[in-house]
């Protein structure tokens, strides 16, 4: 912020000179004259003061140099060197946008035993694949991957980076963010670039009741993360383009303060909070063994089944699997609800889920009010035969 | 052992508005409370606490009314508290929060354990933690879903993974984020909220801080900038099928495959 200096050897009369400032906001305090909170600005006391009063402009911030900052780069995120598929789709969205600004595209790929993987990501259209292996980095450790991914970055000066919004790459993109001191916009729906390179980042806010576009426009790299199946996966290219390149790293930037002591593959994950899809049996479900026919869909569509309480209260499902106001509070991308009426309570859990389709046999159901989708059918007719349709498709592909 | 918990007070609804217009936001109701995600951090230490022993603070960054946050934890058993304030501070993005956060951190103390929640419910971002984390220059664990123990200088947790459960051990001083539901929240003690309804809090403003660069605080600290809010488009328009249930079923395979619910 601009600011005044009083020089107080300058002045001779104080009592005089207080009388400059017309706001009153020049006072005498302990022998020294202040200028207090009520100052606008006006800098007459600098014109007047002759010379007491100095005035200190605002530091124009520098302007960083883009240009030395090139290139689109994705995090490749992993499990023992299998890839997770969020990083196919951000390479797809990389390339579209380094075609605009006619840069290359980089992937950082970090870990032990991974080089024979590295090559597939040569098809997905990287120019350049930059592999980090180490026997130290087999499993994510917060700090070391810091300092790899800190190097890389150093190294190439990527302009923008994209992070999939991984466990992973949740807490790992802060981390080098930090470092950097650059910002990081998570969770970002629609991704395009501007020609100066300065990265256009959608994402919602509050809960999705808006949309914020955000930039970074005087740092340099722009990070984003993106979740898994937002951006279009991209086709797998035949041949092969680019190059793999070795990044070296010293024995320093492996030092940690983690341990891993023990890895336990996950039974199958089962809690409705977390699912990204949610299909709902409500009591226009007869029979225990009907829910099966939820499962199936919920499992086509890589989802969970969730239930609403007079469900839970004959004891068909268990209690965590309950949604609403004495249930769990849900937000899935797509929710499907089967035979449910749309009570209060029950809405209270599921109204933020981004696309709500409800499948319900009476025209005046409630649910219909919350429902993007309100579809007017019976659950016996409906389902059996868009799972069918799902299958059809699969067998196609 | 020494436990922060990094609490945040957020508004009671996320029910926003923007005003096509003027694009500014509308919010309905102006209640605040603390940040639902950070209750279970704040139950997680003081399980900690009673199961190890020490002490818990809890710190919080934001206007001077944010100090309710703080009593609230001293009304389910929190130690003591400080609010980072200042007009400075405004406007802050993730960065900016982060430094100033663990800037107030190192003024504050110093802690073995410092714990957030997984996330909040207004900037929705989980990136607070570990850039604090990073700027404090500790290791960092989020997405804990279970405290295993504590073990000289060292805690082992349970950190979730999208396929498999890690066990690590993080020496102390770390920065953890924990997972909803890993302990059940309890509710605050009346009597507690009684004795420490007058209790003093350390309050710290920019002067305070290490870093005395005004230009690392606040909007001009932030690197990201809200170029424009609007709001959200598309998926709320309704639509009502009906029809046989082949045509319907044929409508929603289109619309899943259009949505990429199928590949
Ligand atoms: C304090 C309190 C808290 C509560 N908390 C919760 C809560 O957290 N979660 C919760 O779910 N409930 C809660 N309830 C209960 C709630 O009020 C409702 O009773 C409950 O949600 C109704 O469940 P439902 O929609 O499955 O059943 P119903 O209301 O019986 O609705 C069944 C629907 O299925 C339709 N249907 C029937 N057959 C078919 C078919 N073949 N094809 C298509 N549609 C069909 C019907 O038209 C009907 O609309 C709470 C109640 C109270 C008082
Ligand atoms: N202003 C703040 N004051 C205190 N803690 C905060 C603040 N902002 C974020 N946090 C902590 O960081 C976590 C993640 O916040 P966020 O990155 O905003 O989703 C929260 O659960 C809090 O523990």
């Amino acid at each position: 912020m601009a600011k005044l200096i009083v020089h107080q050897e300058k002045i001779t009369n104080s009592q005089e000179f207080i009388q400059i400032c017309p706001f009153n906001a020049m006072q005498e305090k302990d022998n020294e004259v202040i200028i207090t909170a009520g100052c606008r600005m006006c800098r007459l006391c600098e014109k007047k003061g002759q010379g007491a009063v100095e005035y200190i402009a605002d530091e124009v911030q520098p302007q960083i140099d883009k240009s030395k900052w090139r290139g689109i780069a994705v995090y490749v995120d992993h499990v023992d060197g299998k890839i997770h598929p969020v990083t196919y789709e951000l390479l797809g969205k990389a390339r579209e946008l380094a075609a605009k600004i006619a840069q290359p595209v980089y992937a950082l790929f970090i870990g032990n035993d991974i080089e024979k993987e590295a090559d597939e990501l040569l098809h997905y259209g990287a120019d350049k694949v930059y592999v980090c292996e180490d026997s130290e980095l087999k499993y994510f450790k917060i700090e070391a991957y810091t300092n790899v991914f800190a190097k890389f970055i150093n190294e190439v000066q990527p302009s923008a980076i994209l992070v999939g919004a991984t466990p992973v790459g949740r807490q790992l993109a802060p981390r080098v963010a930090a470092r950097f001191a650059t910002g990081l916009t998570a969770d970002c729906t629609v991704l395009d670039i501007k020609e100066n390179t300065d990265l256009v980042q959608i994402r919602p806010a509050f809960g999705g009741n808006i949309m914020a576009q955000i930039q970074t426009p005087n740092t340099r790299p722009q990070m984003a993360t993106v979740r898994y199946k937002v951006m279009d996966a991209p086709q797998r290219l035949d041949s092969a383009v680019g190059t793999i390149e070795h990044l070296d790293v010293a024995a320093c930037d492996l030092v940690s303060h983690v341990d891993v002591l023990s890895v336990t593959k996950k039974a199958k994950e089962t809690t409705i909070d977390m699912a990204d899809v949610l299909v709902v049996a409500g009591r226009g479900i007869k029979k225990k063994q009907d829910l099966q026919m939820l499962e199936e869909l919920a499992g086509l569509l890589g989802g969970e089944v969730a239930s609403t309480r007079p469900l839970v209260e004959i004891g068909w499902l268990d209690p965590k699997k309950q949604v609403g106001l004495s249930g769990r509070t849900v937000r899935p991308k797509l929710i499907i609800t089967c035979g449910v009426s749309g009570s209060v309570q029950f809405v209270a859990g599921m109204n933020h889920a981004d696309m709500i389709l409800a499948i319900n046999n009476d025209s005046k159901a409630p649910i219909f009010k919350t429902a993007n989708y309100a579809i007017n059918g019976d659950v016996y007719e409906v389902v059996p035969q868009l799972i069918n349709k799902i299958k059809a498709g699969e067998a196609v592909l | 052992m020494k436990i922060l918990v990094c609490i945040k007070q957020v508004p009671g609804t996320n029910k926003v508005e923007v005003d096509e217009k003027t694009g500014v936001l509308k919010r309905n109701g102006t209640d605040s409370k603390m940040n639902p995600y950070d209750l279970y951090a704040l139950e997680t230490a003081l399980r900690i606490k009673e199961k190890y022993g020490g002490s818990v603070s809890v710190i919080s960054m934001g206007p001077p009314q944010a100090k309710a946050v703080l009593y609230e934890a001293f009304a389910m058993g929190a130690d003591e508290g400080a609010l980072i304030t200042d007009r400075k501070f405004g406007g802050a993005d993730v960065l900016a929060t982060s430094r100033t956060l663990s800037q107030g951190i190192k003024k504050f103390g110093e802690f073995d354990i410092i714990l957030c929640g997984l996330q909040t419910t207004d900037g929705d971002t989980a990136q607070v933690g570990p850039e604090v984390a990073e700027m404090l220059n500790i290791p960092s664990i989020c997405n804990i879903e279970k405290i295993e123990q504590v073990q000289d200088n060292t805690i082992i947790v349970d950190m979730d993974m999208p396929e498999d459960i890690e066990r690590v051990r993080v020496e102390f001083p770390c920065l953890l984020t924990v997972k909803k539901d890993i302990f059940q929240p309890r509710l605050p003690s009346y009597i507690k909220q009684q004795q420490t309804q007058k209790k003093d809090i350390d309050i710290f403003t920019f002067s305070d801080m290490e870093d005395q660069n005004e230009k690392k605080y606040g909007l001009s600290g932030s690197p990201t900038h809200v170029e424009r809010i609007f709001p959200p488009t598309s998926d709320k328009i309704q639509q009502h099928w009906q029809g046989t249930a082949q045509e319907i079923s044929g409508q929603i395979y289109g619309l899943l495959r259009e949505k990429k619910f199928i590949r």
